[in-house]
């Protein structure tokens, strides 16, 4: 088939941009592509002409598409050649230079020109800007500037939005006398508020600028070239170089002498093309697409995007529905971050802010219905990569509303994805680089799954998992599968838990075996043996037949594996207690077993490292405690402070609590992860109970406050205030039911402190609490039937459960 | 020929020195072997340690024919000694179930 002809008038960002889209989708082999543009040179980066006047920056620096690209992507430019006609009957465009190109296809993207307010005496007698007088616009413009600025000249702007500002910076570095003059009440009316513009002039008149705000500009004064301005309250100004950055215009002459539809823009449906000519597109500054016009450049590259999907043929029904506007930019040094909505526009909306004049710093947050809806940073702009995500995709905020603005003793804000370098470690555990991700996905993988069992990112601690998600996100353009099976409770059966627990209900299925047989086709994986092991005793308290090769070895010998084969042997020690006798017995076999390592635990616990398989059974049964299951997905520990007895800030007994959860909670041996609980005797938190899976703080008058979903490992989290119970007894109920909650509903490996935010709050405090869906009287039953169930692991000492089930190695007969 | 196999194989002892889907580790003229027995009765022998760092395949989670290293959950075909996921495949070793039980092994072949 013949080529067609794409004509493109309109060589800037927008035109340039979705040329580069159309070729990157093979558009090569389909158009021969024509380009107009206004000006003499290939595409620039028209962004960046502020840095060019402040002289921070060259033109060679700017340019995106220099002439040769054109040449070489087999483009015909006609550089310098205004289109001032379209015959949409003949498709044909037409130049003032007289240089006529047929099309198939257009696309104009005209973009727009620098606003000249009505203002007396801007214009010459003939009809051209008075010398003296800049639009901020273009190199020529840029170039005027330059060569008009000079030391002592003195210079106004007109415009106290972001381009004004950035003109009165450049002049300044020029050694002007620079002044803004504002129509407006403050400074960036379009991204600020009152307060954040005014100490944004705080910060421009520290720095040198003249600010003049609510100043209506009548005349500009002068015969041959600007002298003057005067202004509606009948003052004067001395002026040499005015610029006038008073907003945009978009070009849209050409699309209303052709015919087209044109309110403040060309008028477009979704596929960025003209409502009223199938075969003419319109992007950029040029367009207005459902009411919006965007001066913006990130909405322009969804727009090319959309435009060269539809027009290849790519995808067809490619549509672009509205950006949302949120910006980062840097004014005078000062750095800000705007999105959304800069004053709160209906009564629900709740402002959440925070300023530090002196340092320059304001934060303000509009959020509705727990999501964020507008937003201002200024000063520390450390929180904007998230809070910007957060206002694109309109998800739901943290219900700790002062994290939204600050780092609270977490760690550090990460860089952007943008910033991250390629070797840069994504997943510590097993060593995987930003850059390794990227070659996974270019090796095929579109779906995290895929990318984490191609590199084994998020495998290890599973902490990463979050950031390899967005890493492989952002290498696939936001273009990323998911993989059903995400939601899946184990990869061999297609069952979210909740189906998976109501399938293993309804046929009985009560040892794992069985459920591979009834419902994985009988093929047993061996990585889904112990989540559905922990599944199945979690369902079937007592009767659950457990066929030991479906728990992890760590279960199957009661003992954390080490590195080298060897295990570790902690003993109970409810609270972080023990009697000298213990101690003594403790001390007495790690002599005679050798122990090679011994070390006090994070639980408050005594751990002997290193100890052979077979000798775990002689030196449990030395040191004669129970075990402290410190080896599985199971109730851990409880650790304490001091509470009462001895101590002098001392509210309630938090030693004998712990000790009393550890004697029951002990017997929930399984759970989708470890859980670990501490106790406190005073808000001072010694015990370090508020970043425990479930943690109790004695407030006094005998109540405690319960805190669920803390953490304190490679994800840290200060757990959520569950309620304020009276008594031990309350404390004892209420968390076995959260725990009992928690090992019914969570995914394998969701540890509470992802689990609590994931459900909600309020979500797990009215089923616990209030017993919403009427489940305690159950909860209550189950945790029961598994404390009647418990036995201590470590009796398998005297009656081993299977054949050498503590050999290391067997001798062979012959 | 089956005779020659016959003269190099080695007697482990009974196949229910294993518990049904778990592996144990045999010492065999110097060597130390994992020997492992599934559901379905099959039995396979490997090398004993894991190629990645060293872990004790015999400990590992076996499902089938796959067994996974517990330290690092690296994957191998116990019948052919490919990876299924990791670095690197492993050494497999020829072994049978005599009628009664007795598992018999060949270092060499």
């Amino acid at each position: 088939m013949a080529k067609q002809k794409l004509v493109v008038i309109g060589n800037g960002m927008a035109g340039a941009r979705a040329v580069e889209e159309v070729l990157a989708r093979g558009g090569a082999e389909m158009f021969d592509i024509v380009m107009f543009g206004d000006e003499p040179h290939g595409n620039y980066n028209r962004i960046m002409l502020s840095n060019i006047l402040s002289g921070q920056q060259t033109y060679d620096e700017i340019f995106l598409n220099p002439l040769p690209w054109y040449a070489e992507n087999g483009i015909t430019l006609h550089a310098g050649e205004r289109v001032t006609e379209i015959d949409r009957f003949a498709k044909v465009v037409t130049s003032a230079g007289g240089v006529k190109e047929h099309y198939d296809v257009l696309l104009i993207s005209t973009g727009s020109r620098a606003f000249m307010p009505p203002i007396p005496g801007l214009h010459t007698a003939g009809g051209t800007l008075k010398p003296g007088v800049f639009g901020f616009r273009t190199i020529e413009d840029t170039n005027g500037m330059v060569a008009a600025a000079a030391p002592g000249v003195k210079a106004v702007v007109i415009g106290g939005g972001l381009l004004g500002l950035e003109a009165a910076r450049g002049l300044l570095n020029h050694g002007c006398d620079s002044t803004v003059v504002h129509l407006g009440g403050h400074l960036m009316d379009a991204q600020l508020d009152a307060t954040g513009g005014a100490m944004l002039r705080t910060a421009m008149e520290r720095m040198g600028v003249r600010v003049l705000l609510s100043k209506s500009t009548t005349e500009v004064l002068g015969e041959d070239k600007v002298t003057g301005l005067t202004f509606k309250d009948g003052e004067t100004i001395d002026c040499d170089l005015l610029v006038v950055a008073a907003g945009i215009r978009p070009n849209a002459e050409i699309g209303t002498r052709a015919g087209l539809t044109v309110e403040r823009a060309i008028v477009v449906d979704n596929h960025m093309r003209s409502v009223d000519d199938p075969s003419v597109y319109v992007v950029g500054e040029c367009a207005q697409h459902r009411g919006m016009v965007y001066g913006l450049v990130a909405p322009l590259w969804d727009q090319a995007k959309v435009f060269a999907d539809h027009v290849t043929g790519r995808n067809r029904d490619a549509a672009y529905h509205g950006s949302k506007l949120a910006t980062k930019l840097k004014v005078m040094g000062v750095e800000l971050a705007s999105m959304g909505i800069t004053m709160p526009k209906e009564e629900r909306d709740e402002v959440i802010q925070f300023m530090e004049p002196k340092k320059g710093t304001y934060k303000k947050l509009i959020v509705r219905e727990g999501r964020l809806v507008g937003g201002i940073l200024m000063g520390d702009i450390s929180k904007a990569a998230f809070l910007m995500q957060a206002f694109d995709r309109d998800s739901p905020l943290p219900d700790e509303r002062l994290s939204l603005l600050f780092d609270l003793g977490a760690p550090p804000q990460k860089v952007t994805l943008d910033e991250m370098p390629a070797e840069a470690q994504v997943c510590n555990c097993n060593g995987v680089s930003k850059a390794a991700i990227g070659t996974a996905v270019a090796g095929g993988c579109k779906t995290v799954t895929a990318v984490m069992n191609a590199t084994r990112a998020g495998k290890g601690c599973g902490s990463c998992k979050g950031l390899v998600g967005d890493v492989v996100a952002w290498f696939l353009g936001g273009a990323v599968e998911e993989d059903p099976s995400v939601h899946w409770y184990v990869p061999c059966i297609p069952m979210k838990k909740q189906e998976l627990v109501a399938a293993i209900r309804e046929q009985e299925l009560k040892s794992v075996s069985a459920v591979f047989r009834a419902l994985a086709g009988g093929v047993e994986d061996p990585a889904s043996k112990i989540p559905l092991a922990s599944l199945l005793n979690t369902i079937w308290p007592g009767e659950y037949v457990d066929e030991r090769d479906a728990r992890f070895i760590n279960d199957r010998v009661h003992g954390n594996i080490q590195k080298d084969g060897t295990f570790s042997v902690v003993p109970e020690m409810a609270g972080g207690l023990c009697t000298p006798e213990e101690l003594v017995r403790i001390a007495n076999a790690a002599v005679k077993y050798k122990v090679p390592l011994v070390k006090l635990t994070g639980g408050q616990r005594i751990d002997l490292v290193g100890v052979k398989k077979e000798d775990l059974p002689g030196i449990w049964r030395d040191i004669g405690m129970p075990a402290g299951h410190a080896w599985g997905k199971s109730y851990r520990t409880c650790k304490s402070c001091i509470g009462i007895d001895y101590c002098r800030f001392g509210l309630g007994d938090s030693m004998g609590l712990a000790t009393r959860i550890e004697k029951t909670f002990r017997a929930l041996s399984d759970s989708p992860g470890k859980m670990k609980l501490g106790t406190t005797g005073c808000p001072r938190n010694c015990s370090e109970a508020l970043i425990k899976d479930v943690g109790m703080v004695a407030v006094g008058d005998g109540k405690w406050e319960i805190y669920i979903g803390g953490a304190g490992g490679a994800h840290v989290r200060k757990g959520d205030l569950l309620c304020t119970v009276e008594g031990e007894d309350e404390v004892m109920k209420v968390i076995g039911r959260f725990m009992q909650f928690y090992r019914e509903d969570a995914k394998y490996k969701e540890r509470t402190y992802t689990w609590v935010p994931r459900i909600g709050l309020e979500r797990i405090r009215a089923v616990v609490v209030d017993d919403s869906e009427g489940w305690c009287e159950r909860f209550d039953r189950e945790i029961e039937a598994a404390i009647a169930a418990y036995r201590d692991p470590w009796l398998d000492r005297d009656a081993p459960k299977t054949a050498n089930q503590f050999a290391s190695l067997i001798p062979a007969e012959g | 020929m089956p005779g020659d196999t016959l003269t190099r194989e080695h007697v482990l002892g009974n196949v229910d020195e294993i518990p049904v889907g778990e592996g144990r580790n045999f010492e065999v003229a110097g060597r130390t072997v994992a020997v492992f027995r599934n559901h379905a009765g099959e039995v396979f022998a490997s090398q004993a340690d894991c190629p990645h760092l060293g872990g004790p395949l015999a400990d590992g989670m076996l499902g089938g024919s796959t067994i996974m290293c517990p330290l690092h959950d690296r994957m191998f075909d116990l019948r052919t000694g490919s990876v299924l996921v990791g670095e690197c495949g492993i050494t497999v070793y020829p072994i049978r179930k005599a009628e009664d039980g007795t598992l018999l092994l060949s270092l060499d072949g």
